[in-house]
């Protein structure tokens, strides 16, 4: 069987990528594809965590199902963040969104 | 394979008065669509209704005047009514109450009538409830996107103004990003474990102690980012950037209620996971618990940073946004205090005794920044305040009773907020700590201060609007800042029986 630490890495490198996402993309909808990335990250996690150490107790996949509903919430609400932005300015690069600043 | 669980086993009652706001707030939502536009104010009516009847179920607890359910734990021990819960509860529901107070007027002259932001607000306060009561780190997760979710549409909810729009997707981006590294913590945590009930989290920690295994760096790794998360809705330094801007562009109504309640449940979060679930976490040899160096040097920065740069903003909304930075300074060395063995519960009733003077000033702050900006959102410039001694004596007053509160003074509840934070600080052992917040309370004195002298000692204009709900919401705070300072037994009482750590102390 695939050990367990296989699974961890790939959660890890897939978590990095969409901190990367977030962290050099402009694009606000390519900022939100990073975050959702990771999420999944953390849903692979979660359910290679509980097929190794707890396969009896449900808890980690329940978990990857309440974290799959928090992230459709999410991109809807901000999906309908970044079209009322778009709206009045057309365009979703987050720098260009620059009006507040100390 | 699996059991199912009888109905009652669920001890649902215990759940009573969250349980009552949530299918409250389900309500108002239906009945909101029966209500025309200019009469809103009904919206708002309700609102106060269903939150009062919750306060008065939610207070009644905290006095030992009745029980609800079959002790504190419910729906298998993932929710645990306790004394720490009831608190949180009477503390986000009072502030719930103030922000549905301020806010049909604000949204009536700025054109925003719409009952959602009643809606909004009212689940928001759900998430928080849920956060003070959270027993697994599931509901801890699920009640930090309850909490945050709801502020990031309240937060843009002055639609066609882009300073609300900006603030809202700046508040969302990082908030989302800063959830996900809250939710791979709880992950690490739950391999390092193998579940995510904070009590069975405590019990393996505690079997796993002194052994060398790869648990330790699993629960290191997740320790630290859950502070990450937790640290943004709270607006640590260095997680802090979001504060000003989204505090500058959203709508003051809403600031003046998610300073308090955002920072309220980030807290409640945080002593859930760190002083509940993860004390006893020790590296090999040492004392305090291994993730205590991190939220030193956390609040340090905090408080460094937040007082400092407030010194030179011009702007009152990012002024009380870089003070509320400050202050989650403060309330992140109770926290620190937590990690030594024994001072998790006096760690915990520090922290709620310093959130619950913090509703009432900081609040208050906030609504006297409603009363002065006038019709025009931009207008929070500083030099609104000028002469405002003259023209409004009372509002003056009050506004001087919160700066005071803010810095600390005695005779106000800000006094004595920092008075027990600063006291359990000293007891573990954390008194450089406590002495770098003493220090940065002093720098603080200048800037409150500075909008003090402004509004005394300066000529100006001086206007401000205060209808009659805004002036009753800015009475009571003041009212409630000035009896809590003078009267402190009653906030130490309230918090005497709060016990949050397992092993007992």
């Amino acid at each position: 069987m695939v050990p367990l630490w296989m699974y961890l890495m790939v959660a890890a490198s897939l978590f990095c990528i969409g901190v990367y996402g977030v962290l050099a993309r402009r694009n606000a909808i390519a900022i939100l594809m990073g975050i959702e990335l990771m999420l999944n990250a953390v849903n692979i996690n979660l359910v290679a965590f509980w097929r190794y150490q707890t396969p009896l107790a449900l808890s980690g996949q329940a978990f990857a199902a309440f974290v799959f509903v928090v992230a459709a919430a999410e991109a809807a609400v901000g999906l309908a963040l970044i079209i009322n932005i778009y709206r009045r300015r057309q365009t979703v690069i987050a720098e260009d969104v620059d009006l507040l600043k100390w | 394979m699996f059991e199912v669980p009888n109905l009652a086993d669920y001890n649902i009652m215990a759940t009573l008065p969250v349980m009552v706001l949530a299918l409250s707030t389900c309500i108002l939502l239906l009945v909101d669509l029966f209500i025309p536009t200019e009469r809103k104010h009904l919206t708002a009516l309700l609102a106060a209704i269903a939150l009062g009847v919750t306060l008065v179920l939610a207070v009644l607890p905290l006095f030992d005047l009745v029980e609800y359910g079959d002790g504190p734990l419910a729906f298998e021990g993932t929710f645990v009514a306790d004394e720490f819960s009831n608190m949180v509860n009477a503390a986000v529901l009072i502030t719930a109450l103030l922000g549905v107070m301020v806010a049909p007027n604000y949204l009536e002259r700025s054109a925003l009538q719409r009952g959602e932001y009643y809606s909004l607000l009212l689940l928001t306060t759900v998430g928080v409830m849920f956060m003070g009561a959270a027993g697994d780190l599931v509901v801890v997760f699920i009640s930090l996107e309850l909490l945050s979710i709801p502020l990031y549409i309240l937060s843009g909810f002055r639609r066609g103004s882009a300073a609300s729009e900006e603030s809202a997707m700046k508040y969302f981006l990082l908030g989302a990003f800063s959830s996900s590294f809250l939710v791979y913590g709880i992950a690490l945590i739950y391999g390092a474990t193998g579940t995510t009930n904070l009590q069975a989290i405590w019990q393996t920690i505690d079997a796993l102690a002194g052994q060398e295994t790869s648990a330790r760096y699993l629960l290191m790794a997740g320790g630290s980012m859950v502070l990450v998360g937790l640290g943004f809705k709270v607006a640590a330094v260095p997680f802090h950037m979001w504060t000003p801007d989204v505090y500058q562009g959203a709508p003051t109504s809403v600031v003046a209620y998610m300073s308090v309640a955002a920072k309220i449940g980030g807290f409640a979060g945080l002593l859930r996971v760190l002083v509940a679930g993860m004390p006893n976490f020790v590296l090999d040899g040492a004392e305090v618990a291994a993730w205590q160096d991190t939220v030193w040097i956390l609040a340090a920065l905090t408080m460094i940073l937040g007082n400092i740069i407030a010194i030179v903003q011009s702007d009152l909304k990012r002024l009380l946004a870089y003070s509320s930075i400050a202050h989650a300074g403060y309330i992140l060395i109770a926290l620190a205090a937590g990690g030594r063995a024994g001072y998790g519960d006096d760690a915990a009733r520090a922290a709620l005794i310093y959130l619950m003077a913090y509703v009432f000033t900081n609040f208050g702050a906030f609504a006297v920044v409603i009363a002065v900006e006038g019709n025009d959102p931009t207008h929070t410039g500083l030099g609104r305040v000028r002469g405002l001694g003259k023209t409004h004596p009372m509002l003056a007053l009050a506004m001087t009773v919160f700066m005071l509160s803010l810095v600390g003074i005695p005779l106000t509840a800000g006094f004595i907020g920092k008075w027990f934070v600063f006291q359990v600080a000293v007891a573990a052992g954390l008194t450089p700590l406590a002495i770098i917040g003493v220090i940065t309370s002093l720098i603080s004195a200048f800037y409150y201060l500075r909008v003090v002298w402004l509004m005394y000692f300066e000529e100006g204009e001086g206007e401000a609007s205060m209808p009659r709900t805004l002036a009753w919401a800015i009475g009571i705070s003041a009212l409630g800042t000035l009896l809590f300072g003078v009267l402190p037994y009653l906030l130490s009482d309230m918090a005497r029986e709060v016990s949050l750590a397992f092993g007992g102390g």
